[in-house]
């Protein structure tokens, strides 16, 4: 600790740290703009120049009981002779500094002089205007009138993509967003070309700025030169109003601020919070609201009548819903109603939901539309969780992956990972396909032979390493994997290996989504617990959405709220409700066709039920064709709720506007329908009711499987016929839930490229076929008509076609299919 | 309380009964000064602050930029603004509503304006009908300030040399 006085005013700050540091957690005032507490130092803007000097004789410490300390006296100090930036000055033992004295003021406000005689005086058109730190510094230490009577320079704007507008004549060099790009978010997309009056911010080769967290440099950039493009003009920061939300689209549960004008949802910026997301916010986070104000909002209550669809009020479509209910239990028993979740509701919906499909005596309720493999289901923990908490993510001395695309699933812990990885830590990934990542790591195995064979191999080796007896089933999927080479003691997995056991408690074994939806999702879950065990590792299962709260409150047929086990008949799961189709279905929130990853199956069992009631925000998607009513509810931003995070965080969102048109907070709709039902208990007049009647969550929470049983390796391997590709799937980052799918911008990134069957060059070739032609894609029972891809990320022997598209649908989940050229 | 001699004295000589007669008295005999309005009206300073204009440049093209600095700047919140990006790139309003209820004719929109589109004209004779009728619209504005430009650049000039 060292002891300093600013502007008279003793403090305490680690010797070393920066002195701009050390002010700012003392409440001391120094202007800057190119000093971020996330970046590196680059002292490039010179706002921050203050006077340091040195005390003659040692400050005394700090402490409680002292009376005000005498300020040191200015003759009596070795100044610097010329003024220090306080960024870039690091804090010593007895350091005076003057933040406004005359050298200091005089060199704040040239500079200032400066960065202006470049910048427009285009305040008033500015979308910056009002949240300008430029601004702001011009009142506090600019002149009222420039001096400079000569040409100003000016610089060509360009497109960097849909997301964020140019305007790189107000730009000062600050190079935040060069620095965000090339520190946090690990792609350089944005550089700092030319010298002097040529020196400029631009893409490299003009590309567009495609980072999955690209938004975060409008907050970044001092000035306005990066804003954001979808709000461009639309309102003043001083009229905004902003409400504290959370983010629905993973399982991190971003903090938000969602700002609106007169009512309308027009933006949203990240709300700091250190254990989360930090100042960041994903680009899903940060414009999914776009959708909320889209054309595709269901209005009104609809019903079909003899397959025409007709607008109507409140009361006709739920009375049409609980008939249609009513109905399907009076011909097939309880059996015959079945409620799908999606993946974005808050808890008090999940729960409302599950209590209205258990009070009809039936237990057939589940969200998981990402998950083929339930066989573990009696086992697994009360929520997928991460026991490795959100914030100590960055501090992992090593990792494993397994099946999990983290850049796009949940890009905040991969900035999180990014950070780990810069301080040395050790990732090793197991996935499917070969994802790129943002972070320095290797690839274990890129899955040819299988997911749970891949993390198997790597079990071996942590078996081998930390001398650990492994279970004979382990061995099993093991010989599934490719022979290690001669040496392969020193492979990468063996590495991996050593580090995870030396990393111990903090290190973490991650299961992705891509694992969850595994055919053999359970043996993946198994293996790695069991490496966990062996490694003393942390596991961590990343579900998405706010899955972790459908857990908790009960969406899954087999747990009621908290985790007990639900009373009476079991129920189906996903999978199951739409193998053998029930007569009615109520869906909440989710489209199973394109939320899920078997869009056939969904497809096929809403068109063979009598009734499909659809709660949903959005009018276009497949099952709201399917639909017999259309109950229009509040989007994200305009329902009140509460998330629970990957971590067992439990975030409140505040409702930020009023749901538009007819549309209502989907508890309440599932609340009037309990009545409607005539079933008990459903008299709430408050979400605080509701909330009332969930149990609370207490953490830390676990991943670990209740049993640790692996289930054994099936006996034969899929018949290997010929042509036939096996096919891998996902659900891409913007096509996840309805509410991006209805994004604008987004859906024009370049991370929601037109759905194609992507091989690999050898597969390519081996098909006669080149890139970019179309190709059919077969599989027992359906096909799809696709471009082909050439995409080294794909093994061989494998086609990757995402899921979330209508046109790929009809290829149903995982599987093997043929690709052929197309007539 | 004792009696008021002042009072007294005031009562019985009706002082302010005269006092008030001798102003009536004396209007009889001086220089007329009704003004037949509305036949005739009084001049007007350039600084009148009467309806609101919103003015164009030149070239035809409208002045405000959406920049929502009048909104702001408000006192009564009279005036309500919606933005866009216009189709060739520049910020525009799709909405400039004023609540000539609420407007308190401060002027301080004027003053606020950096591209001098918003003013007050001198048009001060104006009425409503009906409750509607109050709030005067985009349009409204810019066919008044299309059709009073001469004046109002007249106002402006005059008054110029005293900002």
């Amino acid at each position: 600790m060292a002891t300093l006085e600013v502007d008279g005013r003793r403090i305490e700050a680690e010797v070393g740290e920066m002195l701009i540091a050390a002010t700012d957690r003392a409440g001391i005032y120094i202007p800057r703009f190119c000093y971020h507490e996330k970046l590196s130092v680059a002292a490039n803007c010179r706002m921050c120049l203050v006077e340091v000097g040195h005390a003659p004789e040692p400050l005394p410490p700090l402490t409680g009981a002292q009376p005000k300390p005498q300020p040191c006296k200015r003759d009596q100090l070795r100044l610097a002779p010329k003024p220090l930036p306080a960024c870039a000055t690091p804090v010593t033992d007895n350091m005076v500094v003057f933040t406004r004295s005359k050298l200091a003021r005089e060199a704040q406000q040239g500079t200032l002089e400066f960065l202006l005689i470049n910048h427009p005086l285009d305040c008033p058109v500015c979308d910056q205007g009002g949240e300008c730190p430029l601004q702001d510094q011009a009142m506090g230490y600019g002149n009222d009138d420039s001096r400079y009577r000569e040409v100003k320079r000016s610089v060509a704007s360009y497109d960097i993509g849909p997301l964020v507008a140019t305007e790189m004549t107000r730009c000062i060099h600050c190079t935040r967003c060069v620095r965000f790009g090339e520190e946090i978010a690990g792609v350089m997309e944005l550089g700092f070309p030319g010298r002097g009056e040529a020196a400029h911010i631009a893409t490299f080769l003009n590309r567009s700025v495609d980072s999955e967290v690209s938004g975060n440099i409008i907050d970044l950039c001092p000035v306005g030169a990066l804003t954001s493009k979808p709000c461009r003009f639309a309102a003043r920061a001083w009229e905004l109003e902003s409400h504290r939300g959370i983010s629905p689209h993973d399982c991190v549960g971003a903090n938000l601020n969602i700002q609106t004008l007169r009512g309308r949802v027009e933006r949203v910026v990240p709300r700091d919070n250190p254990q989360v997301n930090e100042c960041w916010l994903a680009d899903r986070d940060r414009y999914s609201y776009e959708a909320v104000n889209s054309d595709s909002r269901l209005s009104a209550p609809m019903v079909k009548d003899n397959g025409q669809w007709k607008e109507t009020d409140w009361e006709t479509a739920l009375q049409r819903t609980a008939d249609g209910i009513k109905a399907a239990i009076a011909a097939a028993g309880a059996d015959g109603f079945g409620a799908l979740a999606g993946y974005t509701s808050t808890l008090e919906e999940y729960f409302l939901l599950q209590k209205l499909v258990r009070a009809l005596g039936a237990n057939h309720i589940d969200h998981r539309l990402q998950q083929s493999d339930f066989r573990d289901d009696a086992a697994a923990p009360v929520f997928p969780a991460s026991e490795l908490p959100i914030e100590r993510f960055s501090g992992v001395p090593a990792a494993l992956l397994v099946g999990s695309n983290i850049r796009k699933e949940q890009p905040l812990l991969a900035l999180r990972l990014r950070a780990a990885a810069r301080h040395g830590a050790r990732i090793g990934i197991i996935n499917p396909l070969d994802y790129a990542q943002n972070f320095d790591a290797e690839t274990l195995a890129p899955g040819a032979a299988g997911l749970a064979a891949a993390v198997a191999a790597l079990a071996v080796q942590v078996a081998k390493a930390g001398g650990a007896a492994m279970p004979g089933e382990i061995k099993q999927w093991a010989d599934l994997a490719p022979a290690s080479q001669p040496g392969a003691e020193y492979d990468a997995a063996h590495r991996l290996a050593a580090h995870l056991i030396k990393a111990g408690g903090d290190g973490v074994v991650i299961l992705g989504v891509l694992a969850q939806q595994h055919p053999q999702a359970s043996a993946i879950k198994a293996i790695a617990q069991w490496v966990c065990e062996a490694a003393g590792s942390r596991l961590a299962i990343l579900p998405p959405g706010n899955s972790a709260a459908a857990w908790w409150a009960g969406c899954v047929p087999h747990r009621g709220p908290g985790g007990q086990a639900a009373a009476g008949r079991p129920g189906r799961h996903v999978a199951g409700m739409l193998a053998e189709p029930r007569r009615a279905y109520l869906l909440l929130d989710n489209d199973p066709v394109l939320d899920g990853i078997d869009g056939r199956a969904a497809l096929e069992a809403l068109n063979r039920a009598e009734f499909v009631a659809h709660i949903t925000a959005y009018r276009n998607g497949a099952a709201a064709e399917c639909a017999d009513v259309l109950l229009p509810m509040a989007a994200f931003t305009e329902s009140a709720g509460i998330f629970l995070n990957c971590e067992g965080r439990v975030q409140r969102a505040e409702a930020a506007a009023r749901p538009l048109f007819e549309a209502r907070p989907a508890w309440k709709i599932l609340r009037v329908l309990g009545n409607f039902l005539d079933l008990p208990g459903f008299d709430y007049v408050s979400l605080d009711q509701v909330n009332a009647d969930i149990p609370h969550f207490e953490g830390p929470p676990t991943a670990r499987l209740g049993t640790g049983t692996i289930p054994a390796r099936p006996d034969q391997r899929d018949a290997d016929s010929g042509a036939d590709l096996c096919r891998l799937l996902d659900l891409p980052i913007y096509r996840g839930d309805s509410t991006v799918r209805n994004a604008p911008a987004l859906q024009r990134t370049a991370d929601n490229p037109p759905p194609a069957a992507h091989v690999n060059h050898d597969s390519v070739a081996r098909l006669g076929l080149a890139d970019g032609d179309p190709v059919l894609v077969k599989n027992g029972a359906g096909s799809a008509r696709l471009p082909l891809r050439a995409d080294p990320r794909v093994p061989p022997g494998c086609v990757y076609v995402p899921a979330g598209h209508a046109q790929t649908a009809p290829l149903g989940g995982h599987g093997r299919v043929s690709v052929e050229k197309a007539s | 309380m004792g009696i008021d001699i002042k009072q007294w004295y005031k009562t019985f000589t009706l002082k302010e009964l005269r006092k008030g007669m001798w102003v009536t008295g004396r209007r009889l005999f001086s220089r007329k000064m009704t003004i037949m309005y509305p036949q005739e009206k009084t001049p007007k300073s350039p600084r009148f602050r009467g309806l609101h204009a919103l003015r164009r440049y030149p070239n035809g093209e409208e002045r405000c930029i959406a920049c929502k600095l009048c909104e702001a700047v408000c006192p009564a919140l009279a005036i309500t603004i919606d933005s866009e990006e216009r189709a060739d790139g520049t910020r525009r309003t799709t909405r400039y509503d004023i609540d000539l209820f609420k407007c308190i004719y401060c002027g301080f929109c004027e003053e606020a304006c950096p591209v001098d589109s918003i003013v007050l004209t001198d048009i001060h004779e104006f009425h409503m009908e009906e409750d509607r009728e109050r709030w005067i619209g985009k349009q409204r504005l810019l066919e008044i300030g299309d059709q009073y430009e001469a004046e109002i650049a007249a106002a402006r000039k005059a008054d110029a040399p005293y900002r």
